[in-house]
């Protein structure tokens, strides 16, 4: 397998580098793989403009995203109207609003602006949690090895059993429900105070991060497993290397790449969760504007009002593509097993 | 194999009582109470009430309660009579003795139902929704992938991975309200809400009448759960197949002659499958509780509905009852699918 991929990197390599630069050398490659993936810069690019379009939301949107005009209600822009003839009749235009309002007369469009920061928080902070618990816990796991393994995985085996979904509801409902009205002073009150500061998000992260490490922690057992008994790792407890210097310095950084691979994959599935999570209400508190809940409230008027769904439903959907691209993008420029077959 | 499935059920077990204890304990450390109104009941009343319902009673002691309603068969000599009280999901005759066994027990709010009588109505509406998405998933899904690998790197490789890339990324919650407008209210095709079936169902789960009746209602809901699954099955599938027609003995079989269509279907799609149907277990599991988002977006009335409503009413049996039967679906799932991995494969064994 090296060997073949030693071939592979000097033929990509233009210039002809030197064999002995190949740990380098690998990794150019890879960036360049996904460089070279037009799909994956592309996707790369979008996740790029929604991120300074979230960072930059108050330049951006033109209005503020709480703001209720009770009077412009459903009102759409004349551009609408010729996209769905038959909102024509009804539909009072209203040029101020460059997507419409929604039913409380709030500008679509700054709603939309805003929502990119929810989603692209969830997709940042995600991976990083289930990233944290999965590869401590996996590790630990695999590098011990015999009973701890043993226990330690069944453990995971069982909470998988746990539909997922039904957790994280549940979850969030415990959340929301527990920390509504905390004594001023306490933890609850400071970890509740924390969270409306962030607009609801922290228990949606909390919920993501104690769903989908399951995942992570079989992966990177997994992957610890595999190169526990390599040579260099040998070698470094021969050198008298201490247990968490080999996993840190030694085994991690051997592993990293598989592990980062998968968790870009799981990013749209956090998107769509915590979509999902404002959509039946669940996820965060209005009027933190979130593309789920937008999409959730348009869907009472899609008859009637379609804009008010479809808008937000295309954001939505435009930023998972983007992070799939991506992914994808990534996946085949790291992982060796697939350069045969592209 | 006989060992391998009794430990597979033992594991069942213990999976169960540790789903019930933790489900159990934090559906009851959410403040609130099943009664709680916005004009709260006189303390008569309140108590009463949780008397009724053992809410007066330790946790533990709720807890074992309620298991032995749910575990324990109860058996008397005469007829269980029709009330929410002597519900029970299965009742069944023992010589003289009159049995019943699995009884989730009321539902706090709706008080004429049981929790039973929400399983036999709503249930077979999400399995009916739950096994046509995958359907739906394979018939899209297998044959994309298959194409895509035989023809790797033209444009039907490029357009089957195209419409992979768009199924996972594109949820529930944007297609089914894009669907509902575009399909149900502009073009007119399908109604876009409501279902076509009503109990009683043929094996508990299946609708009498299926027919256009049926499936008008059935097919944009089917379809935009079963997109995404059917993006994973292609791409799995597609790697799968592309990795086995390197085997060496894809090419004995080229060697010795074979004909080509013989050397796919016989060789490469057999052993290519395998992979594909270990995810078919953990898949139709989440197809079938994935069924929630799908229900609540074409006002299904499955299951979704009623488990949300549960959460934020503290209806704890429904809540219980639900993530229960959910659970033990998702196990039994994934032992079927090892099983016919084992079948498939046979240099798996498990001992």
């Amino acid at each position: 397998m090296t060997a073949q991929l030693k071939v592979e990197a000097n033929k990509n390599d233009a210039g002809g580098m030197q064999l002995s630069r190949k740990r380098e050398s690998l990794f150019v490659d890879a960036v360049r793989r996904l460089f070279r993936n037009r799909a994956s810069v592309i996707g790369g690019m979008i996740i790029l403009i929604l991120a300074l379009m979230a960072i930059f939301a108050d330049v951006v949107a033109v209005k503020p995203y709480q703001v209720q005009v009770l009077e412009d209600q459903n009102t759409v822009p004349s551009w609408l109207i010729k996209v769905f003839p038959q909102m024509e009749g009804y539909a009072r235009i209203n040029e101020a609003y460059p997507l419409g309002a929604d039913y409380v007369g709030r500008d679509l469009f700054s709603r939309i602006v805003y929502g990119a920061r929810v989603s692209l928080t969830v997709a940042l902070i995600g991976p990083l949690i289930s990233l944290l618990i999965g590869v401590v816990y996996g590790s630990i796991s695999g590098y011990v090895g015999g009973r701890t393994d043993n226990i330690m995985m069944r453990l995971v085996d069982v909470l998988y059993a746990y539909p997922s979904l039904l957790f994280i509801i549940l979850l969030m409902a415990f959340f929301r429900g527990t920390l509504a009205r905390p004594e001023p002073g306490t933890f609850a009150y400071a970890i509740s105070q924390f969270d409306s500061a962030l607009g609801g998000m922290l228990f949606i992260f909390i919920g993501i991060g104690v769903t989908a490490w399951e995942t992570m922690a079989r992966l990177t057992r997994g992957q610890v497993l595999s190169v526990r008994e390599k040579e260099f790792v040998e070698a470094a407890r021969t050198l008298g290397a201490s247990d968490g210097r080999i996993m840190f310095r030694h085994i991690l950084p051997n592993i990293l790449g598989p592990l980062i691979v998968a968790e870009t994959l799981a990013i749209p599935g956090y998107i769509s969760t915590e979509a999902f999570l404002s959509f039946i209400g669940l996820g965060v508190n209005p009027p933190t504007p979130s593309w789920g809940a937008m999409i959730s409230d348009g869907s009472q008027m899609v008859r009637t009002y379609p804009n008010q769904t479809i808008f937000p439903a295309l954001a939505l959907a435009i930023t998972m593509f983007a992070f799939n691209f991506l992914g994808d993008g990534l996946r085949d420029a790291m992982d060796p097993r697939l350069r045969g077959t592209q | 194999m006989g060992r391998y499935i009794v430990r597979r059920l033992l594991y069942l077990v213990v999976v169960l009582f540790v789903v019930s204890v933790i489900t159990f304990g934090l559906m009851h450390a959410v403040p609130g109470g099943p009664f709680d109104r916005e004009k709260a009941l006189p303390p008569d009343i309140m108590e009463n009430l949780n008397r009724r319902y053992n809410l007066d009673q330790p946790i533990v002691v709720q807890y074992g309660l309620y298991m032995r309603e749910v575990l324990i068969p109860k058996c008397q000599d005469t007829h269980w009579l029709a009330t929410t009280e002597d519900d029970a999901m299965i009742k069944f005759k023992v010589g003289n003795l009159y049995c019943k066994w699995m009884n989730f027990g009321p539902s706090y709010r709706s008080r004429s139902r049981t929790v039973n009588d929400i399983f036999r109505d709503q249930l077979p509406i999400s399995m009916q929704l739950g096994v046509m998405a995958l359907t739906v998933a394979l018939i899209i899904g297998l044959p994309s992938g298959i194409l895509a690998a035989l023809k790797q790197n033209t444009i039907f490789d490029y357009l089957g991975m195209s419409i992979a890339i768009f199924g996972v990324s594109v949820p529930v919650i944007v297609l089914g309200p894009l669907m509902v407008y575009v399909f149900g209210v502009a073009l007119g095709w399908f109604p876009p809400t409501g279902w076509g079936s009503q109990p009683p169902y043929i094996l508990g789960f299946i609708p009498r009448n299926l027919g256009w009746d049926y499936f008008k209602y059935a097919i944009m809901p089917a379809v935009a759960l079963g997109l995404g699954s059917s993006a994973i099955i292609a791409r799995l599938t597609r790697a799968s197949l592309l990795q086995v027609v390197r085997e060496d003995y894809i090419r004995t079989a080229r060697a010795k002659g074979l004909r080509e269509r013989l050397v796919i279907t016989q060789h490469a799609l057999k052993n290519s499958l395998i992979p594909v149907v270990t995810i078919l277990g953990p898949m139709f599991a989440a197809l079938v509780t994935g069924t929630f988002v799908t229900e609540l977006t074409f006002g299904i009335p499955g299951m979704g509905r009623y488990f949300v409503t549960s959460i934020t009413n503290r209806d704890y049996p429904v809540i219980m009852g639900t993530i229960l039967l959910y659970a033990i679906f998702l196990v039994i799932a994934n032992l079927v699918v090892d099983l016919i991995y084992a079948y498939l494969d046979p240099r798996i064994r498990y001992d």
